[in-house]
């Protein structure tokens, strides 16, 4: 639907390579980077802010690289908002209606609409100036979702919300995308790539380095740039399971883990940092209520210390230091066991 | 700010003690500054009975000049402004070659002497200047004429509206007219209903000071137009003529409605949203 073929640009401090990658319709799609790799000037350069040196962006089969920013049929949220401050709630969502062949009243309906699916229909007579930028937010996705755009453009819309905040905004989203809205989301956080994303791209430096599903990317980062930013190689899908008050993800029939969640059921993903998982070799006793035995898979060296790749019915990823390898005389083949805190163990809602 | 102050409250006192001393000094250099300023028009107005300025107000020849005074500066703010407000916007959003040189071009009239830009203008409106010689075709010669005045009044006063306008628009978010393309505006569109907009407080601002400048111009006006006499000529004639017990009612009465004037026009373009 979106395709974006060998799409540069270059700038005195920073360019854009050879972006390529392609949105289908109905993706949430996350363009995932540091602040600085290019994420933004992506984005820019779809709503046609900034004009590439070369390559083409197609939307919906139709060449729109070079055309008016105004008539590309592009929704774009930016990161800080960007609401009018001197126009209300409703000029402000009403303001690219203007020249729509629809009349008065059909303009106020599709405004109504809008606010109260995105729970702003008390505002709509404020100015921006008295709202909380969680409103803001919305009246800032309000404003673009009410032109019907092919795609929304999202430009890190969670970053400047509280945790509570973001949560609602997630939910929010979700349902947005749920109602058929293709959606390409910038962010530098990949809890939010995972709670959102159907589809993941990783861009370093100007360029778009691995395209994927989420499992895909979390998996198999195609290098150690990919497996570093994000970091997390425990990433699994698991349901989440309460009973007598006590939270498990099942990951399979046979592996199931102790979490301490505020959500109690669910789908999504669980995130366990390699650092937060200690390792021995004879049984001990711990208050760790996680504990696995396993045999030694693999041992890699990384920035941080060895990951320990130990397979418990799935493989896990222990960060330990060198001298607990000597000590222990870790090697591939070697049964060991692992042990972790309930609260290691991220859950993530998808 | 508000907050800040309150939470920062006690700090704040003792940083006041510690300087208390070096700050009573402030203040007194502060009240001689500003007795400076109010002691001689406070004179003047003392020196001025009611009576005096009532007769005065009922001369024909003031009401004229002060009327004169008005119109001629409001005008040429107004005909003006239509192209100095895209100006500003150049100024604050473009980048063209020698921006600084053009910025250096708008500051000019407020460093020159304003007799001296009387003589600039009149060398430009006279009749043998090609803007004098299309004048003379349609009938019109700007010397003596209150267009003269005009336009002598705006030239030395511009530069206020440009400055103020283009303060302005530099102050309107970039991202915000970025917005607005994006939901469909032509840039057109964006300039009236985003960049404008958030812009015309300075730029009230600015077109206030150019009137209110205008009209207190002399210099420039005077080597243009002694005649018909706007109220700065006509003040410095009585003084001339008759000395300062007659040019003082006048003064007193324009100061007065001059104020008058712009308290008003404040007022009427303050910021009604809070």
């Amino acid at each position: 639907m979106l395709c974006l073929a060998s799409v540069s640009k270059t700038f005195p401090d920073f360019s854009l390579k050879s972006v390529s990658f392609t949105v289908e319709k109905g993706d949430y799609f996350i363009l995932l980077g540091e602040s600085g790799a290019g994420k933004s000037m992506v984005l820019e350069t779809i709503a046609g802010l900034v004009i590439p040196d070369s390559g083409a962006i197609t939307l919906e089969k139709k060449d729109v690289t070079f055309e008016k920013i105004q008539h590309r049929g592009i929704g774009l949220v930016f990161q800080d908002h960007a609401v009018f401050p001197h126009l209300t709630v409703a000029e402000n969502i009403s303001y690219s209606l203007h020249g729509m062949p629809l009349t008065k009243k059909e303009k106020q309906t599709k405004i109504n609409d809008i606010a109260i699916e995105l729970g702003i229909e008390d505002l709509l007579l404020r100015y921006p100036s008295t709202l909380s930028g969680g409103e803001l937010q919305r009246v800032a996705l309000g404003r673009s979702l009410v032109q019907n755009p092919l795609i929304l453009l999202l430009d890190e819309p969670l970053s400047s919300l509280d945790s509570k905040l973001k949560s609602d905004l997630r939910r929010l989203l979700r349902k947005i995308h749920a109602g058929g809205q293709t959606i390409l989301h910038v962010t530098h956080d990949y809890e939010e790539a995972l709670s959102l994303g159907t589809k993941i791209a990783v861009i370093q430096d100007g360029r778009i380095v691995q395209v994927g599903s989420p499992s895909e990317v979390f998996h198999q980062p195609v290098n150690e740039f990919v497996a570093n930013f994000i970091g997390i190689r425990n990433f699994f899908r698991a349901t989440l399971v309460t009973g007598n008050r006590v939270t498990f993800a099942h990951i399979n029939e046979n592996i199931v883990i102790r979490v301490v969640s505020e959500i109690t059921a669910g789908e999504g993903f669980i995130l366990i940092r390699g650092e937060d998982i200690f390792l021995s070799v004879e049984p001990v006793d711990t208050s760790a209520t996680n504990n696995f035995e396993g045999r030694i898979v693999e041992i890699i060296p990384t920035r941080g210390g060895l990951d320990v790749i130990v397979d418990i019915g799935i493989e896990l990823h222990a960060l330990v230091t060198h001298e607990s390898v000597e000590h222990f005389e870790l090697t591939a083949g070697k049964i060991c066991r692992l042990h972790f805190k309930a609260t290691a163990v991220r859950f993530i809602n998808n | 700010m508000f907050l800040f102050h309150r939470r920062r409250k006690d700090a704040k006192l003792d940083y006041l003690k510690i300087l208390s001393a070096i700050h009573l000094i402030f203040y007194l250099l502060g009240a001689l500054v500003l007795l400076f300023i109010i002691a001689p028009l406070l004179g003047m107005f003392l020196n001025t009975t009611p009576n005096q300025l009532f007769e005065t107000a009922n001369e024909a020849e003031v009401r004229q000049s002060i009327w004169l005074t008005i119109w001629t500066s409001l005008a040429g703010t107004l005909f003006f402004a239509f192209a100095s407000i895209p100006l500003a916007y150049l100024l604050a959003r473009r980048n063209f070659p020698l921006k600084k040189l053009v910025s250096g071009i708008i500051d000019l009239p407020v460093v020159i002497p304003h007799s001296a830009a009387g003589i600039a203008i009149l060398g430009f409106v006279s009749r043998d200047s090609a803007l004098g010689k299309m004048g003379s075709a349609l009938g019109l010669n700007f010397v003596g004429h209150p267009l003269g005045i005009s336009i002598a009044m705006a030239f030395v006063s511009i530069p206020f509206l440009i400055n103020a306008a283009r303060d302005g628009f530099a102050g309107v978010p970039i991202r915000l007219e970025k917005a607005a393309l994006t939901l469909g505006a032509s840039p057109t569109r964006v300039f009236f209903t985003i960049s404008l907009p958030l812009a015309w407080r300075n730029i009230v601002s600015g077109l206030i000071m150019m009137f209110a400048r205008g009209m207190s111009e002399f210099g420039a006006v005077i080597v243009v137009a002694y005649h018909p006499m706007i109220t700065p000529i006509l003040i410095y004639e009585r003084f001339g003529s008759f000395g300062l017990k007659y040019a003082r009612p006048v003064s007193v009465l324009f100061i007065l409605i001059s104020l008058t004037l712009f308290i008003l026009l404040r007022w009427l373009a303050r910021e009604k949203k809070t």
